[in-house]
């Protein structure tokens, strides 16, 4: 931080690469910290202009209700998908034991 | 609320004792019954072989675009209407957590611009709680832990079925109006009443079609200020709902009770040893990271479709109480059971055609059930009721004859004549009391020193006697006056 107006912290970042499973060396940290802040930076210059009036915007295509029919179509072959997991067991993907209960 | 019902008192020392509220919030996850996922056409099913209804779409892989099911959404605003929420213009947000069963390490969910908000939901007993909102979003595939008695930090891997990954869910959170386990099992049941009655889902807490969590706080009675509150996790039942409501709150109490402080957790019911125990604590909550799913445009349903949805509404289980309560001079409380059971066009209709309200109700509750009561032809249902009140009929030739009518339609007072049910006339049954009277004089001498315990005794000889014709209270009414009493 420092530089950068302190938009972002060392510790900030550490947390967000936590979140992300990322495990970064110190170095990294330092690097990234400063990338992000440059981001963050660069993205405050919107804060700049007169948003007074402007209605907030979702979504940059001028669209609402883009449906589809609930209506059945086929997926992928089964065998094919499973072919394509590092391990299979009884039909299913064979993931590692989970580390902490479902969110 | 009533003092029983929701709080309860302790003695905190010396002579002063504190009154508590439970105080409970629920919330609900349903499968929506549509044909196909929220956004992508593989097909929602339950029970087929594992990993045969996927895509690109739901097994998260890369290039892929989700698209809107229109029907998922039509049900959801049918359970909004239902609920009396206000259906409004919504989007769709990304959950972001890594877990094995959530193939794109996001859940696409609406999170502060859901599709219904500030609903409520009428129970039996005429109380209502709040529903805060009601919005969409995707289910997770289904993981089997191996090893460890499938217990999930013991167990050596997992498997993953993504076949109901992307299933179409509504989470319907209430506000936290519940005050006890008894109104929290109501409030399910009441829920999944309505959700079958919109046909938005089949609601089976069994099949995980249903799937209940209950925020229980507890605070001193009176007080405005909510108490921490702890998210009770694994209720697989409306049995087991209430019994972890309970237990949790005592649970709660007792730790205030005893000076120390609740701390904010998700707790696991077992249901075996009848216990909550700790998950996680709240310092260890996740971030979700919560940002605009950029790959759906906002979801904004027109006047004409809400309108189209509200018009096409069946009458619903509240309403449907109060009418038959209406027409039956009942309270909306006493039929909630002839609702449930789908009885009350039937009594609506047999009360139209005459029938007796009281007699009706009756036999709707207690000798209708499980029965296909639905081709029973309510004049002759009417007109059964009617024999009863007249003294034609005693309540169990009624029963009787109203089996014979289920099972095979007729005329009641035919079936009635044909199994020799024709009323006893008040002569005739007055000899039949003496009769075993006579016959008994020993039990005779002990009911008229007071022994009520022959009573039983003599009306079922009588019965006896009389195959069954004897109307029950007419003969206790005779033994009374016989005994000079
Ligand atoms: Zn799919």
């Amino acid at each position: 931080m420092g530089a950068m107006g302190g938009r972002i912290s060392r510790d900030d970042v550490a947390y967000v690469a936590g979140l992300a499973r990322l495990e970064l060396s110190e170095d990294e940290l330092e690097l990234f910290t400063g990338q992000l802040a440059a981001v963050l930076d660069h993205a405050a210059d919107v804060e700049a202009l007169d948003t007074e009036g402007v209605v907030p915007t979702a979504h940059p295509l001028p669209l609402v209700n883009v449906l589809r029919d609930d209506v059945v179509r086929p997926g992928l072959d089964r065998d094919e998908i499973l072919g394509a997991a590092p391990a299979v067991e009884e039909q299913r993907f064979r993931v590692p034991p989970v580390l902490g209960e479902l969110p | 609320m009533t003092a029983t019902q929701g709080t309860a008192t302790e003695r905190t020392g010396a002579g002063s004792t504190t009154e508590w509220e439970t105080v409970v919030g629920l919330e609900v996850h349903c499968e929506l019954a549509t044909a196909t996922k929220l956004f992508c056409g593989c097909r929602n099913a339950f029970g087929d072989e594992p990993n045969t209804n996927v895509c690109p779409v739901c097994l998260g892989l890369p290039g892929s675009l989700p698209v809107l099911n229109r029907q998922a959404v039509e049900l959801a605003m049918r359970l909004g209407e239902a609920l009396g929420c206000t259906v409004r213009p919504s989007l769709f947000h990304r959950k972001n957590y890594f877990y094995p069963d959530m193939p794109k390490d996001y859940q696409i969910s609406q999170y502060d611009q859901p599709i219904n908000v500030d609903g409520f939901l009428e129970l039996p007993d005429g109380s209502r709680v709040g529903i805060e909102r009601a919005h969409l979003e995707e289910d997770t595939g289904k993981s089997t832990h191996v090893g460890g008695g499938g217990r999930i930090h013991e167990a050596d891997h997992s498997l993953v079925d993504y076949n109901r990954s992307g299933v179409p869910l509504v989470e319907i959170v209430s506000r936290p109006d519940v005050r006890s386990g008894e109104q929290a099992r109501a409030y399910v049941n009441e829920l999944r009443a309505v959700l079958l009655a919109t046909g938005a889902s089949d609601a089976r807490m069994e099949e995980g079609s249903m799937r209940v969590d209950a925020n229980v706080s507890v605070r001193p009675a009176g007080s405005a200020t909510l108490g921490t509150r702890c998210e009770v996790k694994n209720l697989n039942s409306t049995r087991s709902l209430g019994r972890a409501i309970e237990y949790e709150a005592r649970r709660q109490i007792d730790l205030l009770t005893a000076g120390e402080r609740v701390v904010q957790q998700t707790r696991h019911w077992d249901e075996a040893d009848g216990r909550t125990h700790v998950l996680r604590s709240k310092e260890e909550a996740f971030d979700y990271r919560y940002f605009p799913e950029p790959d759906l445009v906002p979801l904004v349903p027109d006047d004409a479709w809400r309108e189209s949805v509200r018009q096409s509404l069946p009458v619903l289980p509240a309403e449907r109480r109060r009418r038959l309560a209406t027409a039956t001079g009942a309270v909306p409380g006493e039929v909630a059971v002839v609702v449930e059971r789908g009885l009350d066009e039937l009594v609506l209709a047999a009360l139209d055609a005459g029938g007796e309200a009281q007699r009706l109700l009756v036999h709707a509750e207690h000798d209708l059930a499980g029965e296909p009561a639905d081709a029973l032809d309510p004049a002759a249902l009417a007109a059964l009721t009617r024999m009863e009140v007249a003294g034609q009929l005693t309540a169990t030739q009624a029963k009787a004859v109203l089996a014979e009518l289920v099972a095979s339609g007729g005329d009641p007072a035919e079936i009635a004549r044909a199994k020799g049910f024709e009323a006893m006339g008040d002569d005739a049954l007055a000899a039949a009391v003496d009769e075993i009277i006579a016959a008994n004089p020993d039990a005779w001498g002990r009911y008229q020193g007071g022994d009520a315990k022959v009573t039983g005794f003599f009306v079922g000889q009588v019965m006896k006697a009389t195959r069954g014709r004897a109307d029950g209270k007419a003969v206790t009414r005779l033994l009374r006056e016989r005994a000079g009493a």
